[in-house]
């Protein structure tokens, strides 16, 4: 009754006796190398194909160039069993092929209405009809599920995952056909994660192709029907999902099969208190919550999306002020209630952000400067000359411990991936000899075959007894690295639970805790 | 001592100074040598020189410049604070019989302070420093007509030994005062904690922040030293006048900004060079000068200059993308 898109692409369906929608025969681009090789793809209608490789083995770029993104240096491409060659993003939208990117490509000071409709303003003479903008907007969005979301507030002031929604609703919402999602879960949380995947299931009822990139295993194996392993810009297999594993794509995405890792977890959670967290509340976002952190302890946040898990992080370290409640370190008994970073940063605390870009490096600069950015002090010598031998000679130190992948410490930071940039902050923190690690979502935006070194890293800052408190939206991980995980929910903390008692169904349920019962 | 002799050029080839330098000198160079084929006045033992005396105020104001440019600030108001602290040596000396020295200090102070309330204000109360230096732009040129009742001062040679050439090398004590502003503050900037975090600031202050440094200091210290930096200039100009004008320094924050990016600084702060700003201002003034000499009208120099101004930073976006693209291979 709402959605008009998908139906018009079924009666075009009907029409055509082959069910093939997209097909690629030997796409190849080459920038200074080549970073898709002879590529050949097949996407059906109504299927939900999904495409697994590490970090740099071609997806992207693949996808980039059906969505008329960047074009290939050869091979063809047929939509619907006529040729197809998109020489623009909006090429491709109007014949029906939609992409939902990993970045973020609302406009910040837009209101989600305005985000939604960007470029399809209903107007009459240039003039923007309000009224009839949030109506189409709100119908997009109860299709979704998203009824609750606020029509006239800047993107700006949503979350990164209700932003991330905003933006695969907007692509739902156009005339689709096939519709590319690359790791469109990165932000989301298990809910809305779930929501999203019934719809994606409905728009395949109805007939629309979907092409799914994810590092999260198990929802390629939850929602495919096919999945296609990339590797170094080739394609290594594509099966059908039934008869996929986990390990066996992993398998295929590094070239053997011994990539499954058992459960090996080792507890260093010492007795002592390293961090008691006592009554912190801000406005209404948090609400005296208590916990104390032990020495060599992982502990887990789990929660939902604004269930103010990043707040609390925030809190801790400063970076907001907290109204009531206070923090006390082990080795300092005066109870703290920091107004700035610095402060806490002076105290032994270290912040790895959600936003790596954005708050975590300065991506301009160099893996030197980012690595002893906190730490300048200890390379001062007389006059504030920095004592550049001895920097560069430790940063050198930190980048071959923490194996960050690069040509030096001169690399910038930009040219890095994801998880070496992760690595990048890490060092920086690891050199300030921090002992409370605050993480938030440590992993995104890292690919699969990086992610083991971070948690590897946990270990070892466990080990070296530090204390470490990780914020992650994607459980699994949490259940892996941590000791023990607190739920917040709603602001308040509605769980607590051991690493010999959990489950996923309590953890679950004390994340929604908060929003049903105030 | 081979090893020290090694290290030298492995550090040269290390940092780059070759090549970072390289471009600058070689357009710096390029200039000088089309003139000279326009205008066999042109290069000529006292040309060179003759330009160089001009420009020491331009230069330390393109000192500071860059640096509030690094930290993703700009500042507007230097042609003012230039007009200021030569109108406070002027109204000191001639009006209440000061003498050089002292007045020159009073100079100084009130550049710095302007520039210190400058900064306090857009980095306290988080104002984009373009409009609270155009504020200052006003509020300064105002406080020099004020001192001045509007009116030029006729300070006297007394005053002129600094900017006149000095013996043999034929440049001023000015002039190399400006050098020696450039050099050192080339070495705070690559040298220094305080530099470090000025580039860190300009590429994300946020970031910064959150790495627990107090960034409001750092970016006080640098509007109060683009002010301090504006006294100087005040005190050279004054003395190569050698008189007062509460007119002067009109439009100099452009040909400052020119200069800054002409040598590849990024108005979107977090990189910059000093020494390359410096050269910015050489070929401005060789531009100027040479298409003077050449007979060029008002309009033809503006243009030309204003064309070199964008071809500088068209070379230098193209330098920036293939800095970007090169490491991935």
């Amino acid at each position: 009754m709402t959605s008009m898109s998908p139906r018009q692409t079924i009666a075009s369906a009907s029409g055509e006796a082959s069910s093939l929608l997209l097909s690629c025969e030997s796409l190849t681009k080459t920038y200074a190398v080549t970073v898709l090789d002879r590529v050949a793809f097949e996407l059906r209608r109504g299927e939900i194909h999904g495409i697994v490789g590490a970090n740099g083995a071609g997806k992207s770029t693949f996808c980039k160039i059906i969505a008329g993104l960047t074009g290939a240096t050869s091979g063809s491409m047929r939509l619907c069993g006529a040729p197809y060659r998109p020489s623009s993003k909006r090429d491709a939208e109007s014949a029906g092929v939609q992409i939902v990117q990993q970045e973020l490509n609302q406009i910040a000071t837009l209101t989600v209405a305005e985000n939604l409709l960007l470029g399809r303003f209903p107007h009459r003479w240039g003039w923007i009809d309000r009224g009839e903008m949030k109506r189409r907007a709100r119908i997009a969005l109860d299709r979704f599920g998203l009824g609750e979301m606020p029509l006239d507030t800047p993107a700006h002031r949503l979350g990164v995952g209700q932003q991330q929604m905003i933006e695969i609703a907007t692509a739902l919402d156009r005339d689709c056909r096939v519709l590319i999602l690359d790791e469109p879960t990165a932000a989301l949380t298990h809910r809305e994660t779930q929501q999203l995947f019934a719809w994606l299931r409905k728009f395949r009822e109805q007939g629309v192709g979907m092409i799914y990139i994810s590092h999260r295993l198990d929802e390629i194996m939850t929602l495919t029907d096919r999945v296609t392993v990339f590797r170094d810009g080739s394609v290594v297999t594509s099966q059908p999902t039934s008869q996929l594993s986990t390990d066996a794509m992993v398998g295929w995405m590094t070239g053997d099969d011994t990539a499954s890792d058992a459960e090996d977890f080792v507890s260093y959670a010492g007795s002592r208190v390293r961090l008691r967290v006592d009554e912190l509340s801000r406005s209404d976002v948090l609400q005296r919550i208590s916990f104390d952190v032990r020495a060599g302890e992982r502990v887990g946040i789990a929660g939902l999306i604004g269930a103010g898990r990043t707040e609390l992080l925030r809190a801790i370290f400063g970076a907001d002020v907290a109204d009531s409640g206070h923090i006390v370190l082990d080795d300092d008994p005066r109870p703290h209630r920091f107004t700035s970073p610095a402060e806490a940063v002076a105290a032994g605390l270290a912040m790895v952000t959600e936003d790596r870009q954005r708050s975590g490096l300065l991506l301009s600069q160099s893996i030197l400067v980012n690595t002893t950015l906190a730490s300048m002090s200890e390379f001062r010598s007389s006059g504030g000359r920095i004592d550049r031998y001895r920097e560069r000679e430790t940063a050198s130190r930190y980048r071959s411990d923490l194996d960050i992948r690069s040509t030096g410490v001169d690399q910038s930071c930009a040219t890095l991936s994801g998880g070496n940039q992760q690595k990048v902050v890490l060092a920086k923190w690891l050199l300030r000899d921090a002992r409370v690690f605050l993480f938030d979502e440590p992993t995104r935006g890292v690919d699969v075959a990086a992610t083991r070194p971070i948690y590897r890293l946990f270990d070892q800052l466990a080990r070296a007894e530090k204390a470490l408190v990780i914020v992650s939206s994607d459980l699994e991980e949490l259940l892996r690295t941590c000791d023990r995980i607190l739920v917040l929910s709603a602001g308040r903390l509605t769980g607590e639970f051991q690493r010999a008692s959990w489950s996923r169904e309590s953890i679950l349920k004390a994340s929604f805790a908060g929003f049903t019962n105030p | 001592m081979m090893p020290s002799k090694n290290t030298i050029l492995d550090r040269l080839a290390n940092h780059g100074a070759v090549v970072q330098y390289a471009g600058m000198v070689g357009v710096l160079v390029m200039l000088i040598a089309i003139f000279s084929g326009l205008s066999e006045h042109f290069f000529r033992p006292q040309t060179i020189p003759l330009i160089l005396n001009q420009i020491p105020d331009l230069i330390v104001i393109a000192v500071g410049m860059t640096l509030v440019l690094i930290i993703g600030g700009i500042d507007l108001s230097v042609g003012s604070l230039l007009a200021l602290g030569s109108a406070v040596i002027g109204v000191l000396m001639v009006d209440h019989g000061w003498s050089f020295v002292p007045a020159s200090i009073m100079c100084l102070v009130t550049a710095a302070a302007c520039g210190l309330a400058s900064g306090f204000v857009s980095v306290g109360a988080k104002i984009p420093s373009f409009i609270v230096t155009l504020g200052m732009l006003e509020i300064a040129r105002g406080i020099a007509y004020w001192l001045t009742d509007s009116e030029q001062k006729y300070i006297g040679s007394s005053v002129e030994s600094l900017s006149q050439p000095l013996p043999i090398i034929g440049l001023s004590s000015a002039f190399l005062i400006a050098l020696a502003v450039v050099i050192s503050v080339q070495w705070a900037l690559t040298r220094t904690v305080f530099g470090r975090y000025c580039i860190a600031i300009g590429t994300n202050a946020e970031a910064v922040r959150m790495s627990g440094i107090n960034t409001v200091p750092y970016s006080i210290i640098v509007f109060t030293l683009s002010g301090l930096l504006c006294g100087l200039a005040a005190i050279m100009r004054t003395t190569l006048l050698p008189s007062t004008d509460p007119e002067t320094g009109g439009g100099i924050e452009l040909a400052a900004i020119a200069a800054c990016v002409i040598g590849g600084t990024s108005l979107m702060g977090g990189r910059g060079n000093v020494v390359n700003t410096f050269f910015g201002v050489l070929i401005i003034s060789v531009l100027q000068t040479g298409l003077a000499q050449i007979g060029a009208a008002e309009g033809t120099k503006r243009m030309i200059t204003g064309a070199v101004i964008i071809i500088a930073v068209l070379l230098d976006a193209a330098r920036a993308r293939w800095m970007v693209r090169t490491p991935k291979n």
